[in-house]
């Protein structure tokens, strides 16, 4: 065969999005109005009660927020399409959410049904907060997970409620100056999660948050807090959804997780915005001495997603992990990675990534590993693998690695491929369409990663990666 | 304009003054280089080719123009190269000092720059300086073309081997002296040509350097291409190379820095067409407070083609290497093999060794990998040398030597691989 470019006859792959793709009218008692100003910060301050070091410091945010620029530099220039004056900063329906399904109002207890929330809060969930547009609707925590002292409550409560816990760490993980993204979440932050885990206490079943967005124009900025006290163990897992709307969505999200003196935290996000949002997400974790944060992370939705979960190892023996799986289709951007800094001895940690381009999907990888000066016995190791369906379908990678010393080791490794031709035909003759083959092909190259999603989500995963397969063979 | 002068990555002593050894057209685009050159904004770490880079090394500013050399006799008798060589040309300070060519095939052009911009006009304007520099030092390109007085151009016509290897040996004396080095290299169809570059020192002096390769690659050609580089250890150095791979041409291109206190290196290399294959090797051996930053690219711009790079480091002291490359395979460029990867070897609990393997995929048929370690030698290996007698420092050094030697197992000529084992054995201190 002469050597010409090859038309793209492959199958149209697309995923099942229909699930969030629905939105309610609700009537929002409150609405900071379009755009951003000190007088919207003013309005959410004054509608959440906020103390004056709140105040201060979402004041503090606006500023850094106003005199960063945009990382266009080095990031999709995408960025530039957020009309900042045109975004919605914060709607609600009154800030207290409610702890009986009963008592939340009517639009939003469909929401959340439609969604399946209240149904899995019964099959196994520790306790559920459920947040629509900018406060929680909802919020419960099983009654025996609340008596063995475990906080889950919302940020706006957690600050007024425990502030003892909450001021000595919040902003402390990641600075309102850590970025423009960053920066903007702390000037207008509302929920989001706070956890506090007490001492050797083990959270068995895992803590869950929802996050939706139904308005147009909206911008979700929520703000979760996790500490897990000496020795102690939790997980939490959220998920995200929204309406399609004509015109862009921003989420912005901080997550800051603390993890003390031996205790465990895993992180569980499976991301399934609709294509029209931008998802910037900072995420970071303190691990102290021999504690352990996992980062597990799955995006399938938005329309460009940035997010580098990262660990900073301050602890002796700290460990940290970042399990990454991204699905780009067309029109989509998954900029994901991992940042890891390696800051005592026999800190190790790993990051594992696969990324899945389709159409005009692409996918990019993107990692930090940094050990300052005079470390010794830290280990990093990185695999990210990329998966290329498409002939226009594009994946980039651009770790950076700073090593220093010589009793440290790291390695890294990646690759790109494309779907084996001959595992496609083989499934072919024993009678899978091709459409099938490609979806179990698919399946097969993230599924050491899916197992490690707790059970119900990895069903979940399996079925959001149950890809329906369109067009012709051949 | 005064901001330019408190740029300190313009010097104020070195000036532009053309040289009557050009024709008056080169003269003409020399002082535009120049233009471009002072216009051209210094680089800051906000610039991606730049990042982690450090930009106080690059200082020009004490740096001037290059006396004339004190003993050419001594540069010449200095010049030790392969032994069997088809042509040696000499250059001192930016200035031909010996020339022999008995070896050279009929048809083979090897001439100093200027001598070629007379005599083969339509050839030098053709390729000198044809590739873009993109990987940051467009500034420093535009001041080594300004400033270009030596430097050669090697040319094999059409079906022509050039046995033994073409030896260019570029020197430097005299405190604070400036030389622009260049090599052109053009290939014609089915040639085939080994050329050796020395960048040597004449003494400890600080000095600068910046040096620029073109090689072009016609069809089904072959080129084995090392570059040497020993500048002394106060030395600031850029080296731009561009390599550009026609149809079923094949480079094998190594760079080797020993010396420098700063080394700045950048290498393109552009498959250009069908079947095209570029091996990129380098190793580096940084020790003291030095510093080496390279900086690649592997643009796949054909089908069928092949890119291997490895790049081998061995940090010591305070010294600090960055290696930051790309693989960008471009949309319709199917069937491509395309492979990087960085080694760091540190041997100080100082040294600090940045990597930054990227790829840029944007074509589903490619097998496409990449790697970066970095780690310190592995005690057993130490222990198992020690048990056998053989002293810590020695282990140590035979392990470092061991390393580069197995990337220069990747150059098919066997004198000069030899050659190059015997100058990394000499400067690490082995007999």
């Amino acid at each position: 065969m002469p050597a010409t470019i090859e038309q793209d006859d492959k199958p149209q792959i697309d995923i099942d999005r229909s699930v969030g793709d629905f939105r309610y009218d609700v009537n929002y008692e409150f609405d900071a109005g379009v755009g951003l100003s000190e007088a919207t910060i003013d309005y959410i301050c004054d509608v959440k009660k906020d103390p004056d070091w709140i105040r201060e410091f979402r004041k503090d945010g606006y500023r850094k927020f106003l005199e960063k620029p945009m990382p266009t530099h080095w990031a999709s220039k995408d960025l530039e399409n957020i009309v900042f004056e045109n975004i919605r900063y914060y709607l609600s329906q009154g800030v207290q959410p409610k702890r009986s399904w009963d008592d939340v109002p009517e639009e939003m207890k469909k929401t959340f049904e439609r969604l399946g929330i209240p149904e899995q809060e019964r099959k196994y969930l520790a306790g559920v907060e459920a947040q629509f547009d900018s406060e929680a609707a909802y919020s419960n925590i099983k009654a025996a997970v609340g008596e063995q002292g475990v906080i889950f409550v919302g940020s706006t409560e957690g600050l007024h409620k425990h502030p003892e816990i909450f001021k000595k760490w919040f902003g402390k993980v990641i600075p309102s100056s850590d970025n423009k993204f960053s920066a903007l979440n702390s000037a207008v932050f509302s929920g989001g999660s706070f956890i506090y885990v007490p001492p050797g206490v083990k959270v068995k079943h895992p803590l869950q948050a929802y996050f939706r967005i139904n308005a147009q124009n909206f911008g979700q900025f929520e703000r979760t807090l996790i500490i897990a006290d000496e020795g102690s163990e939790v997980m939490y897992m959220e998920g995200c959804t929204a309406p399609k709307f004509e015109t862009s969505t921003l989420h912005s999200a901080v997550v800051e997780l603390v993890a003390l003196k031996g205790a465990k935290i895993q992180y569980v996000t499976v991301q399934n915005w609709s294509p029209n949002v931008f998802n910037l997400v900072t995420k970071r974790g303190l691990a102290h001495e021999d504690a352990e944060i996992k980062w597990i992370d799955c995006n399938i939705g938005s329309r460009l997603t940035m997010k580098y979960p990262g660990v900073i190892m301050k602890g002796k023996r700290a460990r940290g992990e970042v399990i990454s799986i991204a699905l780009a289709s067309d029109g989509q951007h998954q900029d994901t990675g991992a940042k890891m800094i390696h800051a005592a001895d026999d800190t190790t940690s790993n990051v594992v990534s696969k990324s899945i381009s389709i159409g005009s999907g692409v996918a990019t990888y993107r990692g930090l590993v940094d050990i300052p000066p005079h470390r010794k016995g830290c280990k990093n190791n990185t695999e990210c693998d990329a998966l290329l369906i498409n002939s226009h379908s594009r994946t980039d990678t651009y770790p950076a690695i700073v090593a220093r010393g010589n009793q440290n080791s790291f390695q890294h490794e990646a690759s790109v491929s494309k779907i084996n031709s001959e595992q496609i035909f083989y499934m072919q003759q024993r009678g899978l369409t091709e459409g099938q083959a490609m979806s179990l092909a698919v399946n097969g190259f993230v599924n050491d990663l899916v197992r490690e999603f707790p059970m119900e989500y990895s069903v979940e995963l399996k079925r959001l990666i149950d890809l329906e397969m369109e067009g012709s063979v051949g | 304009m005064s901001t330019l002068i408190e740029d300190p990555t313009v010097s104020t002593s070195l000036n532009f003054t053309p040289s009557a050894i050009w024709p008056e057209w080169f003269r003409a685009e020399q002082e535009a280089a120049w233009q471009e050159y002072l216009a051209t904004p210094a680089p800051t770490r906000k610039n991606e080719p730049w990042r982690f880079a450090n930009i106080k090394a690059i200082d020009l500013s004490s740096f001037g123009s290059a006396p004339a050399i004190a003993s050419e006799g001594k540069l010449i008798n200095a010049s030790a190269g392969l032994g069997e060589a088809a042509a040696r040309f000499i250059f001192g300070n930016n200035t031909l000092v010996h020339s022999e060519a008995s070896g050279l095939p009929e048809g083979v052009i090897v001439q100093p720059l200027d001598v070629a911009a007379r005599e083969n006009e339509a050839l030098f304007r053709q390729y000198f300086m044809s590739q873009p520099v993109e990987l940051g030092s467009h500034k420093y390109a535009q001041l080594h073309k300004a400033m270009l007085t030596g430097g050669m151009l090697v040319y094999v016509p059409k079906n022509v081997e050039v046995a033994h290897p073409i030896e260019i040996f570029h020197w430097v004396e005299g405190k604070n002296a400036s030389v622009f080095p260049h090599t052109l290299i053009v290939l014609g169809d089915n040639a085939k040509a080994t050329v050796v570059d020395y960048f040597q020192s004449a003494d400890h002096a600080p000095a600068f350097a910046c040096g620029i390769n073109d090689f072009h690659l016609a069809r089904g050609s072959k080129l084995t291409y090392a570059a040497v580089q020993d500048w002394s250890l106060e030395t600031l150095a850029f080296h731009i190379n561009s390599t550009i791979v026609e149809r079923d041409a094949t480079s094998t291109a190594l760079v080797a820095n020993f010396g420098g206190r700063h080394v700045r290196g950048e290498s393109l290399s552009k498959l250009a067409g069908t079947g095209s294959n570029s091996v990129m090797l380098s190793l580096n051996l940084a020790d003291g407070d030095r510093e080496i930053d390279q900086r690649t690219f592997q643009d796949h711009a054909a089908q069928h083609a092949t890119s291997d790079l490895l790049y081998q480091n061995v940090l010591d002291d305070n010294a600090r290497t960055i290696f930051a490359g790309i693989i960008r395979v471009q949309p319709g460029e199917a069937h491509t093999d395309a492979y990087q990867k960085v080694r760091n070897l540190l041997l100080s609990n100082e040294a600090e060794a940045i990597s930054m393997p990227g790829l840029e995929i944007l074509n589903d048929d490619v097998r496409c990998s990449h790697g970066a370690t970095s780690s310190g030698i592995d005690e057993e290996e130490l222990f198992y040398m020690e048990a056998r007698g053989i002293p810590r420092k020695t282990a140590s050094r035979l392990i470092v030597a061991g390393k580069f030697i197995s990337l220069l197992e990747r150059i098919e000529d066997e004198s000069l691989r030899k050659n190059l084992a015997a100058i990394v054995h000499k400067r690490l201190g082995i007999d």
